[in-house]
C-alpha cells in the first residue's frame, strides 16, 4: 500500500498534537491549585471565602500555560 | 488543514468553521478565500451583528433593571443589582476603595465579555471573543491605560514594582528581568487565555455535535456528552469573564499601589 502525502504537513500535524502534551501539565497545576485550596479551606472553612479570588487568579495563571500550548497546536494545524 | 483529511474524516461539519467571519449580506460563498474577498473594513459581517446583540441585551438588562428602582426589587432589577455588587465587591477587595474610581471601566469588561461568552453558546450563533483579534484590543487597552495609570499616580517610583526590595539584593537584577518579562507578556496572557477557552470550548461542542451527525439516530451517547460539556462550557464562560476582569482589578492594584 503506497502512502502519500505531504511530509512537512504530517510533521506539523503530529507536532500539533505532541504540543497538546502541555495541556495535561497544564491539568496538574489547575488541580493541584484547586486541591490544595479545598484542603486548605476545610481546615479553615471561616478564612475560605476571602481566599476563592486567589485561587481564581492562580487557576488562570497555571491554565494560561495550557492554552498556549492549544495555540502552538493551532498554530501548527492552520498557519501556513 | 490537510485537504485528503478532510474526506475520510466523520465530520460533516468542521469543529473551526462556526468561528469564520463572513459578511452578513454576502453572495453565500463557502470557501473560505472567496469568504475573505468579499470583507472590506466597512463590511457588516457577524461579528458586527454578535457584538451589537451583546451590546443590546447588556443595554436592555439595564435599562429594564434600573426602570422601577423599587426597593423591593423585580426579577430583573435583582439581577442587575447582584452583578453590580458582584463586580463592586471584586474591586473592593483587590484594589480597596480606591479602585472604585475605575469601577465603570470593568464593568464594562466584565458585562462585554460574560455577554459576548454567553450568546456565543447559542447554537449557529458567532463568539466574539473567540477572536484574538477582540480579546487582543480588550487586552492592549487595560494595558495600556493601567501602565499609564500608574506613571501618572506615582511617576518613576512606578518602576519600583520591578524592583522587589524583600528579594535579597543578589537577587533582584535576576528577579527584574523576569519581572519586566512577565510584565510585557501580560497582554499576551490576558487575550490568548480568554480568546483560547473560548475558542476551545466551543470547538469541543462542536466535535461532539460531529459525532452525533454522524451517528444518526443511534447518537444517543454524543448527545448526553453534548449535555455535559455544554454544561461545562456554561461554567466556563461565566468563570473566563471572572478571570478576565479580576487579572484587570490585580493589573490595576498594581498600578495604584507598586511596591506592595
Amino acid at each position: 500500500m503506497a502512502v502519500e502525502g505531504n511530509l512537512v504537513e504530517m510533521g506539523a500535524l503530529i507536532g500539533a498534537g505532541l504540543a497538546c502534551t502541555g495541556m495535561g501539565g497544564a491539568a496538574i497545576g489547575v488541580g493541584h491549585v484547586v486541591g490544595n485550596y479545598l484542603s486548605g479551606a476545610l481546615r479553615n472553612p471561616a478564612a475560605a471565602g476571602g481566599q476563592t479570588a486567589t485561587m481564581f487568579i492562580g487557576i488562570a495563571f497555571s491554565e494560561a500555560l495550557g492554552i498556549f500550548s492549544f495555540l502552538v497546536a493551532l498554530l501548527l494545524m492552520y498557519a501556513k | 488543514m490537510a485537504s485528503g483529511a478532510e474526506e475520510v474524516s466523520a465530520f460533516n461539519i468542521h469543529p473551526m468553521d462556526q468561528f469564520v467571519v463572513k459578511p452578513l449580506f454576502g453572495a453565500g460563498h463557502t470557501d473560505i478565500n472567496d469568504v475573505m474577498k468579499d470583507l472590506a473594513w466597512y463590511t457588516p459581517t457577524n461579528v458586527t451583528l454578535w457584538l451589537g446583540i451583546a451590546v443590546a441585551c447588556i443595554a436592555l438588562l439595564f435599562v429594564m433593571g434600573t426602570r422601577g428602582r423599587a426597593v423591593v426589587p423585580s426579577r430583573t432589577q435583582s439581577v442587575a443589582e447582584m452583578i453590580y455588587t458582584f463586580v463592586r465587591n471584586m474591586i473592593v477587595d483587590i484594589t480597596g476603595e480606591e479602585g472604585l474610581k475605575f469601577f465603570p471601566y470593568i464593568m464594562t469588561l466584565f458585562m462585554f465579555i460574560l455577554f459576548a461568552n454567553v450568546l456565543g453558546l447559542l447554537p449557529y450563533s458567532f463568539t466574539v471573543t473567540s477572536h484574538i483579534a477582540v480579546t487582543g484590543v480588550l487586552a492592549i487597552a487595560v494595558f495600556l491605560s493601567v501602565t499609564i495609570l500608574g506613571f501618572v499616580r506615582n511617576g518613576g517610583k512606578f518602576l519600583k514594582i520591578f524592583w522587589i526590595t524583600e528579594a535579597p539584593l543578589a537577587l533582584r537584577p535576576i528577579l527584574a528581568i523576569i519581572e519586566i518579562i512577565s510584565y510585557f507578556v501580560r497582554p499576551v496572557s490576558h487575550s490568548i487565555r480568554l480568546g483560547g477557552n473560548m475558542m476551545a470550548g466551543h470547538a469541543v461542542v462542536k466535535v461532539f455535535a460531529g459525532f452525533a451527525g454522524a451517528l444518526g439516530v443511534g447518537a444517543v451517547a454524543p448527545i448526553v456528552a453534548i449535555m455535559a460539556v455544554y454544561g461545562l462550557e456554561m461554567l466556563v464562560v461565566v468563570i473566563q469573564a471572572y478571570v478576565f476582569t479580576i487579572l484587570t482589578c490585580v493589573y490595576l492594584n498594581d498600578a495604584l499601589h507598586p511596591g506592595h
